[in-house]
């Protein structure tokens, strides 16, 4: 997993709520068994105005010029500011692969699904919860100026925006620690494995038909 | 001291060790995988030179990418094939309790194989790579979806990290009225509290509606659970649950089922226990409910109407409900019972159990699909699912009436197989739901039950079934 601390980044706007992992990630393209590779099919349906299938070059497709992210002032926006409920439906994980491969490394959004927001953690993709107050005024900024710039800074867990204001963000101690060190959890499991082994034999004591 | 809600018996009974943040290690009892969430898992597992830690705690099938029809001609796509493929190689190298491979007899979704062979005990931790695993809470185990570096690491440690969610009581009173089932109470559900409700909770289902529902029932409320935002369904154990579990394979037997179910019996909410959170609905006033929109809480009693988006204040809400009625092809303030298919599918893990094929055939028996709904399809949740309707003859009743009876697996509720809508088309169907291009880009899904979908397959249109004596 990579590090993560700080990064400045242009702000995407994606001004929708309920953004669902299949949106994220249409599901003809969850039939890959790697990892990597689905950034090109990012919000496949509404980046691109033909119908996706896998395989197909990027380059030979019809790109929608309305959809947000085509346009060129977001093309090297690491940031995504999006509405309430981001990433909910299915559990893909090709979701937060696909927004990490695309080149994406903060989501900013007034709440996020529970299963998404854990995925993504675990990938090094940081999502962070601003007040849907906060949300709406960065919309706004991000409307009225071409290209506008926020800061996220992990370590002292806050954005700060073009206008030198600070919003301070919650994340769990462990999970921020994990993100910055660019730790990998089951090496940190691992760690405990004696523990995990005294549950097993007390359990098998306790309800010995979990173990025939 | 109060009492202990049952999320929190099912917590501390598998904590193995916790963090001062609160974050929990949890031991897993039960691992189901599935072709679609696993591939990268083994192969991170393999990466890292990893071996899983208890190959007894898995029970894997193929049910995402199987094909419904022409088994004998394997999987024809070839994505679809490596994949299941994968599997095969995966269990095979690394082991498993149990497999249903492609074709195998006990082979079917994943949520509908764990409760039959008994994979799924009360009192467990369960864990799938699939966000329906919710369905397994029906018997009071602590289940849920996970995405795929969380198979891994389930795996290789036998744990997940877990944060304790809040509690949700949802009780259901009452009566249900005729021909009302468990899939019309949980949509009722979800269109009341709506699809973000349950974030951060874990939801348990009580109430006399509840405790007189089957365990198929009981699944489908689960299986829903997560459509209301909640990470894990919870019903607690009664008679039911051990009568379903006695003599599968898997359940204890002995000695050992003897003192399970005495366990078991404590796996309940105790009566002084506090909820974060508590709800209280009127089964009685629940009717059957079809979805109208592109979200399971954009739902409608079947006497309803689609809404208008101009009787909507909020402007966010305005525009939701206006783009959900353009996706679906749908204009303000039509009679739900006005709106006409041209597909019906029976099947999913929400609704594709012995009851609910039973339920359809009824509705179906001596009639025929109408001539406008192009195609008809049920897809049992299993094998065993299937011949035992086989065995009851129901496949017959569907034939007759002009359904395609079909193999097991997911099928039409995701469309990774052949089975799905064209763009544009109209689907009743009994999954869990109704995103865009869900059922295949483009595609329209009208979540409701299996008698409903079946009434509405033989009438053309949805129809009030409570206006059939059907009991
Ligand atoms: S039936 Fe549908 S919801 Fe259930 S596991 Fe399969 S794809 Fe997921």
């Amino acid at each position: 997993m990579e590090k993560f601390s700080r990064l400045k980044s242009v702000v995407a706007p994606l001004d929708r709520s309920n953004v669902d992992t299949d949106a994220i990630i249409p599901k003809q393209f969850l039939k890959s068994i790697k990892r990597t590779g689905f950034g090109k099919n990012l919000f496949d349906a509404w980046r691109y105005l033909d119908p996706g299938e896998p395989g197909v070059d990027p380059e030979e497709r019809e790109v929608n010029p309305d959809f947000v992210l085509n346009r060129k002032v977001y093309a090297k926006a690491r940031i995504l500011l999006s509405r309430e409920n981001f990433g909910c439906g299915s559990s893909r994980e090709h979701a937060p692969w696909a927004l990490i491969d695309y080149g994406f490394k903060v989501i900013i959004a007034p709440s996020f699904a529970d299963i998404f927001y854990n995925n993504s953690l675990k990938n090094g993709l940081l999502p962070i919860v601003l007040p849907a107050t906060v949300v709406d005024e960065m919309f706004k900024a991000v409307f009225l100026k071409e290209g506008y710039e926020v800061l996220v800074d992990l370590n002292e867990k806050f954005v700060q925006t073009a206008e030198n204001i600070k919003h301070r963000f919650e994340i769990d101690d462990f999970r921020r620690d994990c993100l910055l060190r660019g730790l990998d959890d089951i090496g940190l499991t691992l760690s405990h494995a004696e523990e995990i082994k005294r549950f097993e034999s007390r359990q098998k004591s306790q309800q010995p038909w979990l173990y025939k | 001291m109060e009492g202990k809600t049952l999320y929190q018996k099912l917590w501390d009974s598998h904590v193995v060790r916790s963090e001062s943040d609160g974050t929990a290690l949890l031991y897993i009892d039960r691992h189901l995988i599935h072709e679609v969430t696993s591939p990268q898992a083994f192969e991170g597992l393999r990466l890292a030179g990893r071996k899983p830690w208890r190959t007894d705690s898995i029970v894997a099938t193929a049910d995402h990418n199987t094909p419904t029809l022409d088994w004998d001609k394997g999987i024809v796509d070839p994505i679809s094939k490596l994949q299941v493929d994968t599997l095969d190689t995966n269990i095979s190298a690394f082991g498993a309790k149990a497999y249903f491979p492609f074709r195998d007899e006990r082979q079917g979704i994943v949520h509908v194989i764990g409760p039959e062979n008994g994979a799924t005990l009360p009192g467990m931790t369960v864990v799938c790579g699939d966000s329906h695993t919710s369905t397994h809470g029906a018997f009071a185990c602590l289940a849920v979806g996970i995405g795929t570096s969380e198979v891994e690491h389930v795996l290789a440690t036998q744990c997940l990290m877990q944060k304790k969610a809040k509690t949700f009581l949802i009780r259901v009173h009452g009566e249900l009225q005729v021909n009302v089932s468990a899939k019309d109470i949980i949509l009722a559900i979800i269109g009341q509290i709506g699809t973000a409700a349950g974030t951060g909770h874990a939801i348990e289902f009580a109430g006399t509606v509840i405790e007189n529902l089957s365990m198929e029932g009981r699944m489908t409320i689960c299986n829903m659970a997560i459509e209301a935002g909640a990470r894990a369904g919870l019903i607690a154990v009664d008679e039911k649950t051990v009568n379903y579990l006695e003599g599968l394979p898997m359940s204890p037997k002995g000695a050992d089922w003897v003192a399970a179910q005495n366990y078991w019996k404590s796996l309940r909410s105790d009566r002084d226990a506090v909820f974060d959170k508590v709800v209280e609905i009127d089964g009685g006033s629940i009717a059957p409910q079809v979805t109208w929109g592109t979200s399971p809480q954009m739902v409608s009693t079947v006497q309803g109407f689609t809404p208008d988006p101009k009787a909507e204040n909020d402007p966010i809400a305005k525009q939701s409900v206006q783009a959900a009625l353009e996706y679906m092809g749908l204009v303000p303030n039509t009679p739900i019972t006005e709106i006409s298919l041209d597909k019906v599918f029976i099947g999913s893990c929400t609704n594709s159990r012995i009851e609910d094929l039973r339920e359809a055939a009824k509705i179906v028996k001596g009639k025929r699909v109408a001539d406008t709904v192009k195609l008809a399809m049920v897809v049992p949740g299993s094998g065993l699912v299937k011949r035992q309707a086989e065995k009851e003859g129901l496949d017959l009743i569907f034939k007759q009436a002009g359904f395609a009876w079909r193999e097991p697996g997911c099928s039409m509720c995701l469309a990774m197989n052949d089975d799905k809508l064209e763009s544009g088309e109209r689907c009743a169907s009994t999954s869990n739901r109704n995103f865009e291009g869900r059922q295949g880009t483009g595609g329209r899904t009208h979540l409701v039950s299996p008698a409903m979908a079946a009434a509405a397959a033989v009438a053309g249109h949805f129809v009030d079934i409570r206006d059939q004596s059907l009991k």
